[in-house]
């Protein structure tokens, strides 16, 4: 086996071994846990940065497996679009192990959990390099079913309630893509992903069957990203903690499910067979009708969590809507997007979970005064919450401008109105959060205040925010740069579109 | 050395070497436990050898005493009996295991005698040659799985298995009045001798149903199965896990020998009111085991459930479809082991298994609470499971051959399944309201679990290895085909 076969391995192995290991480990043995998993985080990390630098030069990374007769494998393959999904799950992963680590210091089941917990971005690597749907509804499944513990986590009777809407919707959407699989083989014969799709290579295939395939395929993934009317189990999963709500609910799953619909338009069907069976329409006005609703839910919730998890599902159908309108420039908005929403959303959320831990504040009342309290903490939302708004030159603002200039390009004026609509929601409900944080004055006492000395909250807490904030800070300033998301999203999409 | 392996009739050993450790076991009561491990340790080797037979030389017939059919007993070994064989040595082995940690010494000196008689019957039946063998074995099999489901004392135990010899007795007697109308008409019991020989006639179709009657009597299809739940369900931990496993899968094997290469090819409506039955049985099965407060009564529910896959394959008739049968039988046999063993830990563990009192199972057995989900995951049909393998490929028959409605069975199954497997896993996160006293389970009895439910998540990445294997004298590509 050459290094080149095995680097994918080795990059899954990163966070196997060590989620295998920890389940193991006695409660007590905290410093060894924590070296397993921030060496595993690490060298995941390297070993990523190996791959970009691979891919970029046109590096070709595959490994394959034989399971099924007729020519199934389990390939593991590494393209520009992996590249991304992977990088994102990466370094927000390694972010998310520091923070996990101060959030949960001191509390029961921990081996448990951060043994879920790499099982968790396992599954989500191994999604990102699924190089067919077979191999990709493996790792699918593999992140439903290590999800579940981390949302029951708390052992209460709320968290098992929680858990099974999780597992009614998941399950049942897994099942709808097995269905959409198995058929797409009887037809198609093959479903490798390759760059603009294996299907615009059939000529007599069978256009009705290949519609309901793919209404049965994104039916399958909608569940995971959230669009309605599929969305159901997202709020109501927000009882896990917060690092989990952090990387899962706001990147990992959420993320899984948009990043296979991207490839099902992109990698099988392929872009303009897609647009010429005529679902990429329907597909788009899905999108929109999610984005608004989502917003919609979100002006109304009081708890912080469930806010940010209604923005959740409106964010997260930005990137289907950039691949639905089909045009290289909403394609790059879509796709970067991904790597967007990802930072600003986690950024929001481990600022709600300093919220909860330091403060005991769970509810958007309790929040008055709460920046003089946590200026560090609250400093860092603010440039979330204006990102997801869209403000200028933060990363919300790229997708938007993106994704308003591809809609135009390819004559989807209506767009623009769904995108004006959104960002003036996005405002209505995040910003009497700043107000009140900012401008009121705080209270006597918060719910259930935790002292940490002269800082505002534990370092492990306070520093992942800072530095997701700062990316969000990052990747917008410095999109021309070479090897930011954006740029790698254009890489994607020349691939993707014919020249 | 090569030779030597060549040359050892391991088809005899097969048999005779269960056979011997359950008379010496019987004999030194006392060593019974000891003595069994060494039985359990040995067999797989000897399938093993027989394997490599099979895989380097083909398909093995081998005459007992060198007679030969029609006058002596002829053992037959292809593709499909050797994975049969295999299947029970695994889990066979791991039930041993179980078993060393399960019983007290003096239940022990009565179960391991009947168990490796038991293993021996089953070895000889997925070995017979001929029709009047396989009643043979399948009447000792009965007997000593009776035998082992009264071991648990009690009247509901006892009433169990009374209910079980009636019906083990009844379907071995339908299947004998078969075999005697086919010896009658043909003068042989051979099976490929009757296989050359038969021909449509009344009294053939008389056999047909009269045999296949009792056997699916036997194997618990829908609506035959009221037997099954109560006589598992009530048997010990290791009993119902073999029961479950194993002997159900059984008249299986003889149904599909029948049907595969002695019946004449019938019309497709026998096949597809088989497929009717078991779609009946995998959403009755589902359904009822939703509706269980017993654990034990849950996993019974489920191999009614799980049976019914197995039928589907009939109406489908594409070797594709049958393959993927039995590759849900093989992890069936695993999983179903498993998660009765499981079942078992969380009994000794609690005390009871009511499964809204599960309490808190997830800290205090947390491998055994592993091994149920992960066996559970191969019964909903999730990739890498050998469940998945199963449904994957019976699913593409369906589709391939336009029976879309055997596909919607399959999910709807799947779908049931994840919710009885994740109705008992959410229980055991939470705590009870009434917590009970906790006793210690030997780790042996949550490893085997943890690992034969590992097999059966796994089995699905050794599905061209396994596939190649059933290929060799692979029956059914030539016989019946719906």
């Amino acid at each position: 086996m050459t290094w080149d076969s095995s680097l994918l391995l080795l990059i899954l192995a990163t966070s196997l071994v060590p989620g295998l290991v920890i389940f193991f480990l006695p409660e007590e043995r905290v410093s060894l846990r924590t070296t397993l998993n921030m060496a595993g985080a690490v060298v995941k990390l390297v070993l990523v940065g190996v791959m970009i630098w691979g891919v970029f030069h046109g590096q070709q990374y595959e490994t394959r497996l034989p399971l099924l007769p007729g020519g199934l494998d389990l390939v593991l393959h590494a393209d520009a679009e992996s590249v991304l999904f992977v990088t994102l799950s990466t370094v927000l992963w390694l972010v998310t192990t520091v923070y996990a680590i101060g959030y949960l210091e001191g509390s029961h089941h921990r081996s448990r959990f951060f043994g879920f917990f790499s099982l968790c971005v396992t599954a989500t690597v191994g999604v990102a390099l699924a190089g067919n749907l077979i191999t990709f509804l493996l790792f699918y499944e593999l992140l439903t079913l290590s999800t579940y513990p981390l949302i029951v986590h708390r052992e209460t009777e709320e968290a098992r309630q929680a858990g099974r809407i999780y597992l009614r919707y998941t399950i049942a959407g897994g099942a709808v893509l097995l269905v959409g699989t198995v058929w797409l083989y009887d037809v198609a014969g093959s479903f490798d992903f390759t760059h603009r799709g294996v299907l615009a290579g059939l000529d007599d295939a069978d256009r009705a069957a290949l519609t309901a395939i793919f209404v049965l395929l994104i039916a399958g993934l909608g569940v995971k990203a959230a669009l309605i009317p599929l969305h159901g189990w997202l709020p109501r999963a927000m009882v896990a903690p917060a690092p989990v709500s952090a990387l899962l609910h706001a990147v990992a799953v959420v993320k899984a499910g948009a990043f296979g619909i991207v490839r099902v338009v992109n990698d099988v069907y392929g872009v303009e067979f897609a647009a010429s069976l005529g679902v990429t329409g329907p597909l788009a006005v899905l999108a929109a009708a999610t984005i608004i609703y989502g917003s919609l839910r979100a002006l109304f919730q009081d708890s912080l969590k469930r806010r940010l998890a209604y923005s959740t599902v409106s964010q997260v159908s930005y990137i289907v809507l950039g691949i639905a309108i089909v045009g290289p420039i909403a394609t790059i908005g879509g796709l970067v997007h991904l790597v967007h929403q990802g930072v600003m959303k986690i950024t929001l959320f481990f600022c709600a979970g300093n919220l909860a831990e330091t403060l005991g504040v769970h509810n958007i009342s309790d929040m008055n005064g709460v920046g003089k309290r946590m200026p560090w903490t609250m400093a860092a939302f603010t440039i979330g919450a204006l990102g997801m708004i869209g403000v200028p030159p933060l990363a919300g603002f790229i997708t938007k401008w993106y994704l308003g200039l591809g809609a135009l390009d390819a004559g989807q004026d209506w767009v623009i109105l769904v995108l004006a609509g959104s960002s003036l929601l996005n405002a209505a409900y995040f910003l009497p959060i700043l107000y009140v944080a900012w401008f009121k004055a705080p209270p006597d006492a918060w719910p259930a205040e935790r002292y940490w000395g002269r800082r505002e909250t534990a370092w492990a807490l306070l520093a992942p925010p800072a530095v997701t904030a700062l990316l969000t800070l990052a990747v917008g300033l410095l999109a021309s740069a070479p090897f930011s998301p954006l740029q790698w999203a254009r890489f994607i999409t020349t691939q993707e579109y014919a020249p | 050395m090569g030779t030597a392996v060549a040359n050892t009739p391991w088809c005899v050993m097969v048999i005779l070497l269960p056979l011997a450790g359950a008379l010496v076991s019987f004999l030194w009561p006392r060593r019974s436990v000891p003595l069994g491990l060494v039985t359990a340790l040995a067999v797989p080797a000897c399938v093993a050898g027989l394997g490599w037979q099979v895989a380097e030389q083909g398909v093995q017939r081998y005459a007992v005493g060198g007679w030969g059919a029609p006058l002596g007993i002829d053992l037959y070994a292809d593709g499909l009996s050797l994975l049969l064989l295999l299947m029970t040595a695994l889990v066979g082995l791991g039930i041993s295991v179980y078993s060393s940690g399960y019983f007290e010494r003096k239940t022990a000196a009565v179960f391991w005698p009947l168990w490796l008689f038991l293993w021996a019957a089953l070895n000889a039946l997925f070995l017979s040659a001929d029709i009047f063998n396989l009643y043979v074995t399948l009447e000792l099999l009965g007997l000593s799985a009776v035998a082992l489901v009264a071991l648990a004392g009690g009247a509901d135990a006892l009433i169990a298995a009374m209910r079980y010899l009636l019906v083990s007795l009844l379907g071995s007697l339908l299947y004998l009045l078969g075999v005697a109308l086919l010896y009658h008409s043909f003068g042989s019991v051979d099976i490929a001798i009757l296989a050359q020989r038969v021909e449509p006639s009344p009294a053939v179709w008389a056999a047909v149903g009269l045999m296949s009657a009792g056997l699916l009597l036997k194997t618990a299809l829908f609506p035959l199965h009221f037997w099954l739940p109560p006589a598992h369900a009530s048997a010990p931990a290791p009993v119902s896990a073999l029961l479950s496993a194993l002997v159900v899968k059984a008249s299986f094997y003889i149904l599909l020998r029948l049907w595969l290469e002695v019946f004449p090819p019938s019309d497709a409506a026998v096949g597809q009111l088989l497929g009717v039955l078991g779609a009946s049985a995998v959403l009755w099965g589902g359904i009822q085991a939703l509706r269980q407060a017993r654990l034990k009564l849950l996993i019974a529910y489920s191999t009614v459930a799980q049976l019914g896959y197995f039928f589907l394959a009939f109406p489908l008739g594409t070797s594709i479809a049958w393959k993927g049968a039995l590759y849900l039988l093989l992890s069936h046999a695993l999983a179903k082991a498993a998660m009765f063993m499981a079942a078992g830990n969380i009994l000794r563990c609690c005390g009871h298994d009511h499964i809204v009192a599960l309490d808190r199972v997830a800290k205090r057995l947390p491998l055994t609470l592993t091994a149920f989900t992960l066996a559970g995951i191969s019964s909903m049909g999730l990739p890498p499971s050998g469940g998945f393998t199963g449904k994957w490929l019976l699913l593409d028959a369906a589709l391939y051959t336009g029976q879309w409605w055997w596909a919607l069975t399959l999910i709807l199954g799947g779908l049931l399944a994840a919710a009885y497997v994740f109705k008992v896993v959410g229980y055991a996160f939470t705590p009870a309201e009434v917590s009970h006293e906790v006793r210690v389970v030997p780790v042996r009895m949550e490893w085997t679990a943890l690992v034969l439910a590992l097999a059966a998540v796994l089995l699905g990445l050794g599905t061209p290895w396994l596939l190649a294997l059933l290929d060799i004298g692979f029956p059914f590509d030539s016989g019946y085909a719906g």
